[in-house]
């Protein structure tokens, strides 16, 4: 009974406090600007379908794709079991699922084990190619000492996890074989069968450790759901919204700035009258001044740097890294959503995206060529970021690079971005 | 040229709508290599029999270097001035010979007011083609020639538009490779975003220099594409590696017309 209440207690305690932060990171999403994502409701499903639940775009590096599908899957999938730990939990039950289920219960416990040993070799691997192997993908500038251990407090996390529950197992199979107690034979252990031989034999110690293990994977779990909100390891639950809110249009295509299509009909047509349109800065200066799709796509980023590695920029060596804007807009947004929990809603510190995080050099660096939009697994626009700070530069600003503002001349005055002639434009036509 | 280019003006005057309006762009106009490509077109279009003319003076740019540097007003301003002029002209079709102009007036200029069926060079040639009305023969032979396709960010990421260049390619009796870093992840030659208009960031090298690793790692000998910056950076990364007389940049539309001795 004291064991039930405590876990009541803990559960209650984890989901609540889960709950809280969670819902701080949904206020932090909606201090972007508004942007409407209702059309094509046939056509975003249908992208979450493949590019969130079926992993479409992680198949281009396939060893990746493979040791990540492992977790992935056995993630989604021993979920199942932590629904039976949750129950055996709160009731004092033990093994709830294995009189219902019959036979199929040891398949699926076999098949969990199954998968818990390919989500602890995942990890294990992950761990290598990140501490040991180092591969260039998982360092740059913004890879600082937390975002590298925020990676590695996950794989560790995960193999301890996946440690406990298979060690739990192995207890539960030797006191089934026991026939000890309330340990009724239950599920097939085909991977912890090959653990027990170094557990204890006495039943009682057995007892210590199957409840040890148990305690501490659904402890570990619970602890695990609270960590989410506070690394990138939020991708798991934000991948599936932000995949809904892709932009579906050609990748060429940018926004269209409305408020600027108003004052440009003004100067064309006297007579027009804009319609009422609130006065907003042109282009984004801080983070209030991007969509919440924008600060959604920098909550989801996990960090993996596949648009970093495919940038033109990067390659070559200039400042600019898609993965940096992300995280430099994540934690602006949460810099930001700390000040108005500290300082209440109008608190304004100093600070600004522009300039305090992400550079000039940085932004200039970018060639719009779509290579990080392409890269992303989870379909975040690094280069709508990185294309509203360059209009507040322009338009706020006016501190285009001079050989640009040249450029911006040649085309009012000639409609053209070299100073030719506008009445030289057939003159190619003269020749052969 | 041997025929002359018929522009709007001249056309509208005689009471005569073409076909199809050939959007030549700033580069095309007055770059001189560009303006090679910009006659070639021409030359396919004539070849074939299409009718169709130019804005001549009355094009202006479409303000995609003014877009991509963050100037929205310029953009929009250049936008709705050529939106006139088309529409002034009543204009429903337009092949570009730049992939970023078609990527403006094809997905920009319609929040703008402007609707039009805009189709790249590369996929005229390949409609046409596929009709039959366009063949290799007759002209040069590229046989035994390696040639590879660096994809234009605006034509391929931008607008999903892979294939249509490579059937230009596939219908040569040539040996095609592509380069390791192609389709949809290809990479840029390294002037979009305006970046043609300033000099790059200081870095280790220029993004031209890195995609002739490509080029070199494919052995290529002709690198086929179909944009007038890319052919700018490609044919200078070339040149940066002293390989003019081995490696040579062509436009898909220059390989058609020597493939057909246009």
């Amino acid at each position: 009974m004291i064991g039930q209440a405590i876990f009541f207690i803990i559960l209650a305690g984890a989901v609540y406090l889960f709950w809280k932060n969670a819902a701080k990171i949904r206020r932090n999403i909606l201090l972007g600007r508004d942007a409407d994502f209702s059309d094509r409701p046939a056509e975003r499903w249908a992208t979450m379908a493949r590019v969130a639940l079926g992993q479409s775009k992680m198949t281009r590096r396939p060893v990746a794709a493979i040791l990540h599908l492992f977790v992935y899957v056995g993630f989604v999938i021993i979920n199942i079991e932590v629904l039976e730990i949750l129950i055996d939990g709160l009731f004092g039950s033990h093994r709830v699922f294995s009189k219902p289920l019959g036979s199929f219960y040891g398949l699926l416990i076999g098949g969990f084990e199954i998968l818990a040993l390919l989500v602890l070799l995942a990890c294990v691997i992950f761990l290598i190619r990140r501490n040991v192997l180092k591969l260039k993908r998982f360092t740059g500038q913004e890879m600082t000492s937390w975002p590298k251990s925020d990676a590695n407090y996950i794989l560790i996390t995960e193999v301890l996890l996946m440690a406990a529950f298979l060690t739990m197992n192995a207890a539960d199979y030797k006191l089934q074989a026991l026939h000890y107690s309330h340990y009724l034979k239950a599920g097939s252990f085909p991977v912890s069968e090959f653990i027990a031989p170094l557990l204890p034999s006495q039943a009682s110690a057995l007892v210590i450790v199957d409840r040890v293990c148990w305690w501490f994977h659904i402890i570990g779990i619970l602890a695990f759901l609270n960590y989410l909100p506070y690394s990138k390891h939020f991708h798991i639950l934000l991948a599936f919204p932000n995949t809904y809110y892709s932009r579906l249009k050609p990748k060429g295509q940018f926004t269209n700035m409305d408020s600027v299509t108003n004052e440009v009909k003004a100067m064309l047509d006297p007579s027009f009258v804009p319609e009422a349109a609130e006065v907003s800065r042109f282009g984004a200066r801080d983070v209030t001044d991007l969509t919440w799709k924008n600060l959604m796509d920098a909550y989801t980023c996990t960090e993996c740097g596949r648009c970093t590695s495919v940038c033109p920029a990067n390659i070559t060596g200039k400042k600019l890294s898609p993965r940096k804007i992300m995280m430099d807009t994540r934690d602006r947004v949460t810099e930001v959503g700390n000040n108005i929990d500290r300082h209440g809603k109008d608190f304004a510190d100093e600070k600004t995206l522009l300039d305090n995080y992400i550079t000039r050099e940085e932004l200039w660096a970018c060639t719009t060529c779509n290579a990080c939009v392409e890269a992303c697994p989870v379909n975040i626009n690094p280069l709508e970021i990185i294309t509203e700070m360059r209009r507040y530069i322009v338009m706020e600003e006016s501190q285009a690079p001079a050989s640009l503002n040249n450029m911006f001349g040649n085309m009012e005055n000639n409609g053209a971005p070299w100073k030719y002639s506008q009445a030289d434009r057939l003159n190619w036509a003269e020749r052969d | 040229m041997e025929q002359k280019i018929p522009t709007m003006a001249e056309m509208a005057a005689e009471g005569k709508q073409p076909e199809i309006l050939f959007w030549v762009g700033c580069a095309g106009s007055f770059d001189e290599r560009a303006q090679r490509i910009t006659r070639d077109i021409c030359k396919i279009l004539q070849h074939v029999g299409i009718s169709f003319a130019v804005l001549g003076t009355e094009e202006s740019c479409t303000g995609d270097p003014a877009k991509r540097a963050g100037n929205e007003f310029l953009f929009q301003m250049q936008a709705m001035s050529n939106i006139q002029v088309l529409d002034g002209y009543n204009i429903r079709k337009i092949v570009t010979g730049c992939p970023h102009c078609f990527n403006t007036i094809r997905n920009e200029y319609p929040a703008l007011g402007g609707n039009y069926e805009v189709i790249h060079h590369s996929q005229l040639i390949q409609q046409l083609i596929d009709e039959g009305k366009l063949k290799a023969e007759g002209g040069e032979n590229f046989k035994g020639r390696k040639i590879t396709f660096h994809d234009p960010c605006y034509l391929g990421r931008g607008n999903d538009v892979y294939e249509a260049p490579r059937r230009a390619l596939e219908i040569l009796d040539a040996d095609l490779v592509e380069m390791k870093r192609c389709k949809s992840n290809g990479l840029c030659c390294g002037a979009g975003g305006a970046q043609m208009f300033k000099e790059p960031e200081p870095g280790k090298r220029d993004i031209n220099d890195e995609r002739m690793l490509d080029v070199l790692e494919a052995k290529a000998n002709v690198i086929a594409s179909g944009c007038p910056f890319c052919m700018t950076m490609l044919t200078d990364g070339v040149k940066h590696m002293e390989k003019e007389q081995e490696i040579k940049v062509l436009d898909i539309a220059e390989i058609t017309v020597r493939a057909n001795g246009l």
